[in-house]
């Protein structure tokens, strides 16, 4: 089955299985992926399933919209391959895909 | 030996991250979520919006995915809890089943205030809070109908847009002299109205509602000076109160919420409790407040399921809230309770976005933000982190 790896800022690694059609941030709560809030359920009203792509994957996985953008610019933790994991649909072809979660959601 | 016991009652927002929480704080033994409602916990805000006007299904609402509570090991039980007996660590269920438990946490959430006027049994007569609540209003709103919202809070905004989507027409009436009244500064309010004026949506305040009238279904609204309005269905949105009887009954201490400390405890220190039912102490603001929103149930839960695992942990985040209408995202940031004065950032008569910034005694206290996520998310951190701003100049910045 398709894995991605959720890296906890201090290391800690947790997996979860990659179900196409679901996104990012859904991948994470059905996982119970600590680090991972999403206080709004998904609509990119809050900021709180920040994650931070593996530049290698980064192309695969699409940069931040415009929407995500305003929600990330003031971020300090923000890096060029940040993303609102509720705004990325997963696919199964991207089995091994690792993203990094900031210290804190906010 | 059996296992330690957590139950949870109610599979709210609060519910189901008091779960997740307490797996990931370390519980390893069983769990147990009792709702009242059969489908899998979904979320409730979108029920206004999205699932309203027939953009999503109730699949898309959950949670957390079926899958999630089998791997987790959490038990979802099917009633309501008719008692809680402390003495005994038991709840009773709606089944008659007793249910032991080494840790319990009332997540028992809110329902709406009804509206107590002649008529509000009607047929046609909406509250909307639960997901089948708006399946039968979904029933009900067929295009070119007369639908008729009263209370201009939130939900009955929220509602207004999506009905107009569904191309109903619309009447909301507020009985305050501006929508929203207890909520915004008077220039949000204004600002809203307008957008729901240039919707279609006809905005009526100062609007008390006398009797709901119709044979038997409703067929017009009377209001306090005589005039009445057509009505093919009418969406009751006046506030919510809290489900504290349960907590009442078992002597816990129940002040407009059951009461909560910073730790989520009740007053029974064994049991906690999170989410629309509590409330709550917040040094942030120097008094007990009851907040009714998603962050702060997802906050209190995460304290609570750390308390029950013996961690500590306080609740300390800052208020925020959300809604959704027509084009419109507005974020709030804060509570403004207490301003004495207001930075307006933008053209909130004229154009669709802006910010208005709430101050007491010079210092930024909350930010109402529309279509201006980036207001939002700056604010959040500066009110988070209490740094000094200079007001004048984040307007400025804004204004080139």
């Amino acid at each position: 089955m398709a894995v991605v790896t959720f890296m906890s800022h201090d290391g800690e690694q947790h997996e979860a299985p990659l179900e196409e059609g679901s996104s990012l941030m859904q991948v994470a709560t059905n996982n119970a992926i600590p680090g991972i809030d999403a206080d709004c359920g998904g609509e990119a009203a809050c900021g709180t399933c920040h994650v931070i792509v593996d530049p290698a994957w980064a192309d695969k996985v699409g940069r931040s919209g415009p929407e995500e953008e305003e929600m990330l610019s003031m971020n300090p933790e923000r890096q060029p391959t940040s993303r609102l994991s509720c705004q990325v649909k997963v696919c199964e072809s991207w089995d091994g895909l690792t993203v990094q979660l900031p210290e804190f959601q906010m | 030996m059996s296992s330690a016991r957590a139950v949870v009652v109610g599979a709210s927002h609060a519910g189901v991250q008091l779960v997740t929480s307490l797996r990931q704080e370390g519980w390893s033994g069983d769990i147990v979520l009792v709702g009242d409602e059969s489908v899998l916990p979904y979320q409730r805000p979108p029920l206004s919006k999205a699932y309203l006007s027939g953009k999503c299904s109730l699949t898309e609402l959950a949670i957390r995915s079926e899958g999630f509570y089998l791997k987790q090991g959490i038990e979802r039980v099917d009633a309501s809890v008719e008692e809680v007996d402390r003495s005994a660590r038991q709840v009773l269920l709606s089944t008659g089943d007793r249910l032991s438990y080494d840790a319990l946490a009332l997540c028992t959430g809110a329902r709406p205030r009804r509206l107590r006027t002649p008529g509000a049994e009607l047929e046609g007569v909406h509250y909307l809070r639960r997901s089948s609540d708006v399946e039968r209003i979904r029933e009900d709103a067929i295009p070119g109908r007369n639908a008729v919202i009263v209370g201009g809070g939130y939900v009955g905004l929220e509602t207004a847009a999506s009905l107009r989507a569904l191309g109903l027409d619309v009447t909301v009436l507020e009985a305050a002299d501006r929508v929203l009244e207890r909520v915004t500064a008077p220039e949000v309010s204004a600002f809203f109205t307008r957008i729901h004026q240039e919707e279609g949506v006809d905005v009526r305040t100062n609007a008390s509602v006398e009797a709901l009238v119709g044979d038997h279904r409703i067929r017009e609204v009377v209001l306090a000076g005589g005039e009445s309005v057509r009505a093919d269905l009418v969406i009751i949105g006046i506030g919510i109160e809290p489900n504290t009887e349960l907590a009442e009954a078992a002597g816990l201490v129940v002040d407009d919420g059951i009461l909560i400390d910073a730790q989520a405890r009740t007053s029974d220190p064994t049991i906690v409790a999170a989410g629309d039912c509590t409330s709550q102490d917040i040094p942030r603001y120097g008094r007990r407040i009851r907040l009714e929103s998603v962050p702060s149930a997802v906050e209190q839960a995460k304290v609570a399921a750390a308390t029950i695992c013996g961690k500590d942990k306080e609740v300390a985040a800052l208020p925020w809230f959300w809604s959704d209408q027509y084009d419109l995202k507005l974020q709030i940031a804060g509570l403004n309770t207490g301003y004495d004065d207001i930075v307006v950032s933008g053209g909130p008569t004229r154009d669709r976005d802006f910010t208005c910034y709430y101050l007491r005694k010079g210092e930024p206290i909350a930010a109402d933000c529309v279509n201006r996520p980036r207001d939002f998310m700056a604010s959040k951190r500066m009110l988070t982190q209490g740094t000094a701003v200079d007001m004048a100049a984040l307007t400025a910045e804004v204004a080139v």
